[in-house]
């Protein structure tokens, strides 16, 4: 890699049965996209946790791309619709963060859609590559009190809190 | 106890090692990667060499996890899942990473590809410590066939089973089994005629001492999985008792009250409020419309109970529920007619000589309302001249896009019948003559010898607006006849209109009911669209015929053969083997708030009221894991797609990540998970 050129790391979920064929499809057919993506196979969109979201992050992604099959089209009937609504209140929460809407992305992608998905990879990681870095795993170790602070409220409201910490 | 975990990354000739540095990826990972016993890079790691350099090294090493760096988990999961289990490690202790299909295939510099090689490598080393051994579960098939749909697809698949021994129930949701190739007159390219080639095979259903035929009747609900699932089905009343009924049809003759028959003559002919839908229907008893019979209007008549020799008619008869326990579920349910009154230009429902296919098959048939007289709305004129447009709701973006399959070869059928059967001139609307199936292209060409006369292009209108001396009384077909490049006005006495074939109104209902989805067109989704086009995502329910995708008779018959002998391996082999990728719940610690509930499509997570908790049914879980992500206790685990394996996993792929956009050094760093 370059080194004028920042190279984003970005964590793909993509599900078993569209998604991460697609990307099968576009290798068969030697679709060139950037590497920048590295890809963790689901069974299905509505698996990914948003704190899977959270945890690449917190872990230095600088983005996270969900892909799924389309709406309708889901091989467990619904369930891409799930993530479709976590991906609409993952977006909210990551605003109130500070964190830009393109460093999260939804792509729809069938089985037949390999250069659609290339394409998609490519527009997201030049995207981010505008953004620069996210820094998060940075700022946790420049501001430890942020972290001891979250820790604390937790301790507080442990009591309210029905699901044991 | 730490485990031992063996790295194996393939060449695949120069397939990726052209693109990836493989040596380098294997001496990292034995280098860099905590607990990491073993590395190496082979040529082909999926030869049987391969596979046994896998399983020696399990042996000798004393390995406990394995990971394989090759192409795609679709293609040779299995083959590694074999070759550990051959050297007795359990096969889900495996994890593939994909460096063929998603790095050296689409990317162009070594260095890079090698980086992201690496990366994905130590992803799944550090899920693959946290996998957990499972075993797949084995049920009973019980050795009862559903058939939904008796249409020739399913007639074809219930027979196979049938006749090989097996116990079939076949659904039919009309009065009579037949489907829409009982409606047609000549099937196309070699002119049978369809109800000789049919009726035998309907009669055979109705006599076959392994069918139990449930005409009139509809699939309700389907619960359970593969190899035992419960349907309950609803048998509509018919008023008339099925066992007393000879089907002399006297009452049909008797009937007072003549209805527009909009289902079996696709409005174009008439029937009795109590009716069969055709002389040779199996079963060959009547069923009463209750829309239509004077008695369910105004509470007068019964004629056909008083005329009935056999006292079979019975008005208080009621809707049956009918429980049946069945192994696999074939869906055979066909297809719809485009509603050609979508598209107004075409004039279908307001120029009276504007006829659907349906109709015009109708028209044709011998036993149809005309008997078989090419006549025009009036009943008795012959036409002069006789417009088929083609690709009517198909191959047109502002309705379906798919094409139909069937019309071309249907509407060359019609130019035959008409050149047969009148004196009439016959022109032909198309886009493109897709004649692609055995003695298909001949017959298009016996057309042409025959005089039939094919416009190049799509029709813009179907107007009775004369413009032109000629066109008085005539309805004027307009189109762009794109091998002359001009317009073209023809005027003609009548226009058949190909209706686009049409995913059932209510699939994707009858997709819910059975856990499995549908195209973006609407129609069932196949398990491969090349290589498994007969099953589907759920084990256990099978597609055949047009409820899959158009198709003509030949391939609806071919895929309803298929799938009986899909089911049938199923019955012989006896029992089933489901994958133990499905989701638990800790009841321990759920706290019973039911958020996880609704989420299921399988309906596979119940509450259990008295221990207050959510309770996974596993043989009903698919293993989507949406159940998982939703929980907010996290105390639902997704087998081999766990919270811990996929954070394991994150971490992995992100070991040279501090989020300052900077590698971190890759010489003294050990990655621990």
């Amino acid at each position: 890699m370059s080194d004028d050129v920042f190279e984003p790391k970005i964590v793909g979920f993509l599900c078993n049965w569209c998604s991460y064929r697609a990307a099968d499809l576009a290798g068969s057919a030697r679709a060139k996209y950037p590497a920048n993506v590295r890809i963790i196979r689901v069974m299905c969109s509505g698996r990914v946790d948003p704190t899977f979201v959270l945890k690449a992050y917190s872990l230095g992604a600088d983005a996270v791309l969900i892909a799924g099959c389309h709406p309708g089209e889901c091989h467990y009937i619904e369930q891409n619709y799930k993530a479709m609504r976590r991906y609409a209140m993952l977006q909210y929460t990551l605003q109130q963060l500070g964190i830009e809407e393109h460093r999260l992305r939804l792509v729809w992608a069938s089985a037949a859609e390999g250069q659609q998905l290339a394409e998609a990879i490519e527009q997201l990681v030049e995207d981010v590559r505008k953004l620069g870095p996210l820094h998060w795993p940075g700022n946790w170790d420049e501001c430890p009190d942020a972290l001891a602070a979250v820790d604390r409220l937790a301790e507080e409201h442990a009591e309210a809190m029905e699901v044991p910490l | 106890m730490s485990e031992r975990v063996g790295v194996y990354v393939c060449h695949c000739g120069s397939n990726i090692a052209g693109t990836v540095d493989v040596e380098e990826v294997a001496q990292w990972a034995g280098n860099t990667l905590s607990d990491v016993v073993v590395a190496r890079d082979y040529k082909f790691m999926c030869s049987s060499l391969g596979q046994a350099l896998i399983e020696e090294d399990i042996k000798k090493h004393e390995l406990t996890r394995v990971v394989v760096a090759a192409c795609s988990p679709h293609l040779h999961e299995r083959t590694f899942r074999r070759a550990c289990a051959n050297a007795g490690l359990n096969p889900y202790l495996l994890q593939m990473v994909n460096i063929r299909e998603h790095v050296s295939w689409v990317t162009k510099d070594k260095k890079i590809g090698t980086d992201k090689a690496k990366a994905l490598v130590s992803g799944a080393v550090g899920r693959v410590k946290l996998q957990e051994p499972l075993q797949a579960s084995s049920v009973p098939v019980n050795p009862n066939t559903l058939v939904v749909g008796g249409g020739i697809a399913g007639i074809q698949a219930t027979l196979e089973l049938a006749d090989a021994g097996y116990h079939v129930y076949l659904v039919e949701r009309e009065p009579s089994i037949g489907g829409h190739m009982a409606q047609f007159d000549k099937t196309f390219p070699t002119l049978d005629c369809s109800a000789c080639i049919l009726t035998p095979k309907m009669s055979e259903v109705g006599q076959h001492e392994n069918i139990t035929l449930l005409s009139y009747a509809e699939l309700e609900e389907v619960t359970g999985s593969v190899g035992n699932f419960k349907t309950r089905i609803r048998k509509k009343a018919r008023y008339v008792n099925d066992v007393a009924c000879t089907g002399c049809g006297d009452c049909v003759e008797k009937c007072p009250r003549k209805v527009l028959d909009a289902d079996f003559e696709a409005g174009f002919g008439y029937r009795k409020a109590i009716y069969m839908p055709f002389p040779q229907a199996v079963p060959k008893i009547p069923v009463i419309d209750v829309n239509s019979c004077i008695w369910f209007e105004r509470g007068k008549c019964r004629a056909c109970e008083k005329l009935c020799p056999t006292e079979a008619v019975d008005f208080d008869q009621k809707d049956e529920i009918i429980e049946i326990e069945v192994g696999n579920i074939i869906l055979a349910t066909g297809w719809d007619l485009f509603d050609c009154k979508k598209i107004p230009q075409y004039g279908y429902d307001d120029l009276a000589n504007v006829f659907t296919s349906l109709e015009f098959e109708r028209m044709c048939n011998a036993a149809g309302p005309t008997n078989g007289k090419i006549v025009m709305r009036d009943g008795q004129t012959e036409p002069e001249s006789i417009a088929i447009v083609h690709c009517v709701g198909s191959r047109d973006a502002n309705y379906n896009k798919y094409c139909s399959a069937i019309c071309c070869m249907a509407s060359l059928k019609f130019g035959h019948l008409v050149l047969e059967k009148t004196s009439a001139k016959i022109y032909s609307f198309y886009i493109d003559i897709r004649s692609n199936q055995k003695e298909y292209e001949e017959f298009y060409q016996r057309l042409l010898e025959e005089g039939m006369i094919f416009v190049r292009g799509k029709v813009a209108e179907v107007t009775d607006a004369a413009r032109l001396p000629g066109e008085e009384g005539k309805l004027i077909v307009q189109a762009e006849d794109t091998l002359l490049g001009k317009q073209r006005r023809i005027p003609v006495d009548m226009v058949v209109l190909m209706g686009a074939l049409e995913p059932r109104h209510d699939a994707k209902e009858m997709g819910l009911k059975c856990g499995i989805s549908c195209s973006m067109a609407g129609w069932f989704t196949e398990r491969h669209p090349k290589l498994d086009p007969v099953a589907t995502m759920t084990d256990g329910i099978f597609v055949a015929g047009t409820c899959q995708g158009p198709k003509d008779i030949p391939a609806t018959v071919a895929q309803g053969a298929a799938a009986a002998a899909r089911v049938g391996g199923m019955i012989t082999k006896g029992t089933v083997q489901i994958e133990p990728i499905v989701a638990t719940i800790d009841e321990e610690n759920c706290s019973g708030c039911r958020i996880c509930n609704n989420l299921c499509p399988y309906n596979a997570i119940e509450y259990l009221e008295d221990k207050k908790v959510s309770h996974i049914i596993e043989s009903l879980c698919k293993g989507c894991g949406t159940c998982v992500a939703a929980c907010p206790a996290q105390v639902i685990t997704g087998a081999h797609f766990s919270n811990n394996q996929i954070f394991a996993e994150i971490e992995g792929l992100l070991w040279d990540a501090d989020g300052n956009g900077q590698a971190v050094s890759t010489d003294t760093k050990t990655i621990s998970t």
